[in-house]
C-alpha cells in the first residue's frame, strides 16, 4: 500500500487525510516475544513528533512506542488492553492509536516499505 | 562468552540465546515463554541450568563448616537430605542462596548461583577449615526437569524410578546426582551429569513425549509465581534473611553462625521493611525498580522484581516494603511511568506451590 510509511522505531503508520493510523511492525513484534499489556494513550491527549505516547509489554520487557507525527489522539483501539496479542493482527485489528496530524511535512523522513525492507535486513 | 555443553543442543534446537552470568544460555526456544510457562506447570520442562555452580564438600568437619557458613541446622537432618539456605556475610546480610544437600555425615553437595560463583567459591574458601576439603565441580552440566510429569518422564527416559525419592532430597545414581527440587515450584529434578554424557542425557529426556525444552525466560516467570527470590534483584549483600522473609531457613537455636549478630536481633525484634508479593489489582506491568507508594502518594518501598503471571494473567512481582505495610491484603501502589496503579500486598507464593505436597512413601 502506498500510503504506509514506517520508522527506525519499527512503527508503522498509514495516513488517511490528515488522520495517521499507528501500530508496532511484525519485526518489532517479534522482537518483543509473547504481549502481555499495551498501555494505551489517553483520546484527545497532544503528542509530540518522537514523544512516546504508549509502551507495548512483553513477557520479557516494555517496549515505548513512539509517535512519528505531531497531532491530536483521536482514536484508541480500546480492544488492545483486553488482547495485547491484537498486536499481530496489523492494520485491521492491531492498531494503536490513532492522530489528526498539525503538519504533514513530518511525513517526508519516513520510509515506504522498500525501505523499510532494506533497513531491517540491515538489523540481521 | 562462557558456554555449557548443551550449547549445541540449544543452537540445533534453534533456541533464542542471551547472555546470563557470562554465559551464552537459552532464553526461549520456538513457542516462546507464555507456552513453555504452561508447559512446564503442566507436563514436564526441561532446562539448561548448567551454569549454575556446583560444589562437593567433603572432610569430618563437613557438618560444623555448614553450621557455620549458614544459619541452617544440618546436624540434625538425615543424609540425603537437601535444604534450601543463605550464606550471610557479617552485617547479616546475604552473599548468596543456595541448596545445600547432606549426601552423607563427611559429604555435602552444593548448587550455587550462576552470578555469584565466584564470589562463593572464594566466600566458602576463606571459611573452610583444615579438616574439609572443597571440590568445585567444573566438568559436570546440571539438567533440570520440571512439572507435574517429571517423575514419570526420568523413569521413562533414564530409568530412574523416585517413587520413594520425597521433594527436596537427593541421590547419586551412577555417576549422577539427582536431586528432587527446583526453581519452579513444581515437583521436579536437577541433574548433575558429566559434561561428555550431558547432551545425551538431554536428548533422552528432550525425547519423552512429556517433555519439552524450556529456556531462562520462563525459569524467571515460573519462580515469580512462586515468590522464590533471585539474587541481586531481591536479595543482595545489604539485605538480611530476615528482612528478606527466609525466617523458615534460620535454625531457632542456632546462634554461632556468620551473621547471627544482626540476623538473631532481627529475629527477636522485628525489622524495618520486608520482603512481600505484590499482585496489581489495576491493569498494567509494574517491573524492577517500581516504587511502591501508600494512599498518600509517600513512597514505602520498591519493588525488586515484577512482572506478569501466565498462571494468574495478571501482573504480579515482589518487593521490600515498610513493615507497616507488610500485611497481606494492604492496599499499596505501584508507580509505572508516572503513574499509580492499584495494587495489594499478597503472599510471596501468588501461585500454590506443587513442592509440598510430595510424601515419603517409604521409610
Amino acid at each position: 500500500m502506498s500510503t504506509m510509511k514506517f520508522t527506525k522505531d519499527h512503527e508503522w503508520l498509514k495516513v488517511e487525510g490528515d488522520i495517521a493510523v499507528i501500530g508496532i511492525t511484525d519485526y518489532a513484534q517479534n522482537a518483543l516475544g509473547d504481549l502481555v499489556y499495551v498501555e494505551l494513550p489517553k483520546m484527545g491527549r497532544q503528542v509530540k513528533k518522537g514523544e512516546h505516547f504508549a509502551v507495548v509489554e512483553s513477557v520479557k520487557t516494555a517496549a515505548e512506542v513512539y509517535t512519528p507525527v505531531t497531532g491530536e489522539v483521536v482514536g484508541v483501539n480500546d480492544n488492545l488492553s483486553g488482547d495485547p496479542e491484537l498486536l499481530k493482527k496489523g492494520l485491521d485489528e492491531g492498531w494503536i492509536a490513532k492522530i489528526k496530524m498539525t503538519s504533514s511535512d513530518e511525513m517526508a523522513g519516513l520510509m515506504d516499505q522498500a525501505a523499510y525492507d532494506a533497513f531491517v535486513k540491515t538489523l540481521g | 562468552m562462557k558456554t555449557t555443553s548443551l550449547h549445541t543442543a540449544h543452537t540445533n534446537l534453534g533456541a533464542k540465546m542471551g547472555e546470563f552470568a557470562g554465559y551464552d544460555m537459552p532464553l526461549y526456544y520456538g513457542e516462546g515463554v507464555l507456552k513453555e510457562h504452561e508447559w512446564t506447570r503442566s507436563h514436564a520442562g526441561l532446562f539448561d541450568v548448567s551454569h549454575m555452580g556446583q560444589v562437593m564438600t567433603t572432610g569430618s568437619g563437613v557438618i560444623k563448616f555448614w553450621e557455620h557458613v549458614t544459619p541452617t541446622a544440618f546436624n540434625i537432618i538425615p543424609d540425603g537430605r537437601a535444604r534450601y539456605t543463605v550464606l550471610p556475610n557479617p552485617e547479616g546480610g546475604i552473599v548468596d542462596d543456595l541448596i545445600v544437600t547432606r549426601l552423607g555425615e563427611g559429604e555435602f553437595f552444593t548448587v550455587i548461583n550462576a552470578g555469584c560463583k565466584d564470589k562463593d567459591i572464594a566466600w566458602l574458601k576463606g571459611h573452610l577449615p583444615a579438616d574439609v576439603t572443597m571440590d568445585v565441580w567444573t566438568d559436570r552440566a546440571l539438567i533440570a526437569l520440571q512439572g507435574p510429569e517429571a517423575e514419570k518422564a526420568l523413569r521413562e527416559a533414564l530409568g530412574i524410578d523416585t517413587a520413594d525419592m520425597p521433594y527436596m532430597w537427593g541421590m547419586r545414581v551412577g555417576d549422577l546426582m539427582v536431586s528432587r527440587l527446583g526453581y519452579t515450584g513444581e515437583d521436579g529434578f536437577e541433574i548433575s551429569v558429566p559434561d561428555d554424557k550431558a547432551e545425551a542425557t538431554w536428548n533422552k529426556l528432550l525425547g519423552h513425549p512429556s517433555v519439552k525444552p524450556v529456556g531462562l525466560a520462563a525459569r524467571d516467570s515460573l519462580r515469580l509465581e512462586m515468590g522464590y527470590p533471585l539474587y541481586g534483584h531481591d536479595i543482595n549483600a545489604e539485605t538480611s534473611p530476615v528482612e528478606a522473609n527466609l525466617n523458615w531457613v534460620i535454625a531457632k537455636d542456632h546462634m554461632d553462625y556468620i551473621g547471627a549478630k544482626t540476623i538473631v536481633p532481627h529475629l527477636q525484634g522485628g525489622v524495618l521493611r520486608q520482603r512481600v508479593g505484590i499482585r496489581l489489582i489495576d491493569k498494567g506491568i509494574a517491573r524492577e525498580g517500581a516504587e511502591i507508594r501508600n494512599a498518600e502518594d509517600i513512597r514505602i518501598g520498591v519493588m525488586t522484581s515484577g512482572g506478569f503471571s501466565p498462571t494468574l494473567k495478571q501482573s504480579i512481582g515482589q518487593g521490600y516494603v515498610d513493615s507497616l505495610y507488610a500485611g497481606v491484603g494492604t492496599k499499596i501502589f505501584v508507580n509505572v511511568r508516572g503513574n499509580n496503579i492499584a495494587a495489594e500486598i499478597a503472599p510471596l507464593s501468588l501461585v500454590p506451590a506443587k513442592t509440598k505436597s510430595m510424601k515419603k512413601k517409604a521409610a
